[in-house]
């Protein structure tokens, strides 16, 4: 702590919303609405509200949570140094108070309002991020990020579920498609971005298995995403919309995957494939579920008769 | 507390209060929401 403020002055609430990860949630919010939005059946929308405001107090509870167990660690980072606690901005304590508030309240409410499955997998996702990744593996394994992709699996799950109240193979296939798209996003910013991650002593994939295990290993992902994205529609789960922009996206993945599986970078390099493939990832992920709810939209609800 | 800490103190605390009570009331209107659907 190079700040004592925190000691005696009143966190700022700004610094409290800071702690959930806004941007990180607004993913997690636009995957959980369209988990929703694709799942057949009726809710109302004030239920469904409810639904997508439980998965963002979730995740933002476990993201709290994981900012208090990592506070050593993110003040030995550039790029975190400046989060609320190592900044000096929220006691430690109060950060997991405030974690545990949001987590607790976020399953109670899905339980009474929507329906307690969806509760239950709520649960089970928010412990898996706090504890099973941030506290046990990510600092034990440099499988962490096909780990950890587990945890931003679940959103389109929960909201799915909040609709049928049971799990079918379509959730499933949905947390499959977010498990497997992970690694080849996360990592491909990994090779990029100058990370302070061995200093702290977290086994990053290229920094413990090298540069071109880490590109070999994110044609393999881009790869077999392609199967897996197209696996709602195989199963006559979506109609051919969703089938053909997933096989379109997916290509165009492996496509951009490919320059930067084959190559090795220099001294100074720019490492614009990279950057390509990451920025084309976020793309890819918005679309096809913006693509899965347009599909239900019309063989769904009978838009196009 | 020098004087500039106690201003900051209280527009802290003040913040919090309001923002608090936004969420309060926040719940308030989506529980009343909830009984209602849930009734209807």
């Amino acid at each position: 702590m190079t700040d004592s403020a925190a000691l005696y002055l009143p966190t700022d609430w700004r610094d409290f919303l800071s702690l959930t990860k806004p941007r990180v949630m607004s993913l997690v919010i636009f995957t959980g609405l369209c988990g929703l939005l694709a799942a057949p059946g009726y809710i109302h929308p004030l239920i469904g509200f409810i639904a997508v405001l439980c998965i963002a107090m979730g995740a933002g509870g476990a993201a709290a949570l994981n900012q208090w167990w990592e506070a050593d660690l993110d003040s030995g980072m550039k790029r975190t140094a400046k989060r609320p606690i190592p900044g000096g901005r929220v006691r430690r304590t109060d950060a997991r108070d405030f974690g545990i508030a949001l987590s607790v309240a976020s399953v109670g409410l899905m339980g009474i309002a929507v329906n307690w499955l969806a509760a239950i997998i709520l649960a089970i996702s928010i412990v898996y991020y706090a504890v099973i990744y941030t506290i046990w593996l990510k600092p034990r394994t440099p499988q962490n990020i096909v780990i950890g992709g587990g945890a931003g699996a679940f959103p389109p799950m929960i909201g799915w579920v909040a609709v049928t109240g049971h799990i079918t193979l379509m959730p499933v296939l949905l947390f499959a498609i977010i498990f497997m798209w992970t690694p080849p996003h996360f990592w491909a910013l990994a090779l990029f971005v100058q990370s302070d991650y061995a200093k702290v002593g977290i086994p990053m994939m290229p920094v413990v298995k090298g540069e071109a295990s880490t590109r070999r290993q994110i044609m393999a992902y881009a790869v077999l995403l392609l199967p897996v994205a197209a696996a709602p529609w195989f199963i006559g789960g979506t109609g051919v919309i969703y089938g053909a922009i997933a096989i379109a996206l997916s290509l165009a993945f492996i496509v951009l995957a490919g320059p930067v599986a084959l190559r090795r970078s220099e001294e100074g390099d720019r490492m614009k494939p990279e950057k390509r493939l990451f920025g084309f990832s976020v793309l890819y992920l918005f679309a096809l579920f913006a693509a899965l709810v347009a599909d239900r939209l019309v063989y769904g609800q009978g838009l196009l008769a | 507390m020098t004087p500039e800490e106690e201003i900051e103190f209280k527009q802290r605390r003040k913040g919090r209060n309001l923002a608090l009570g936004a969420v309060l009331v926040f719940f308030v209107i989506l529980f009343y929401a909830l009984t209602i659907v849930k009734m209807g």
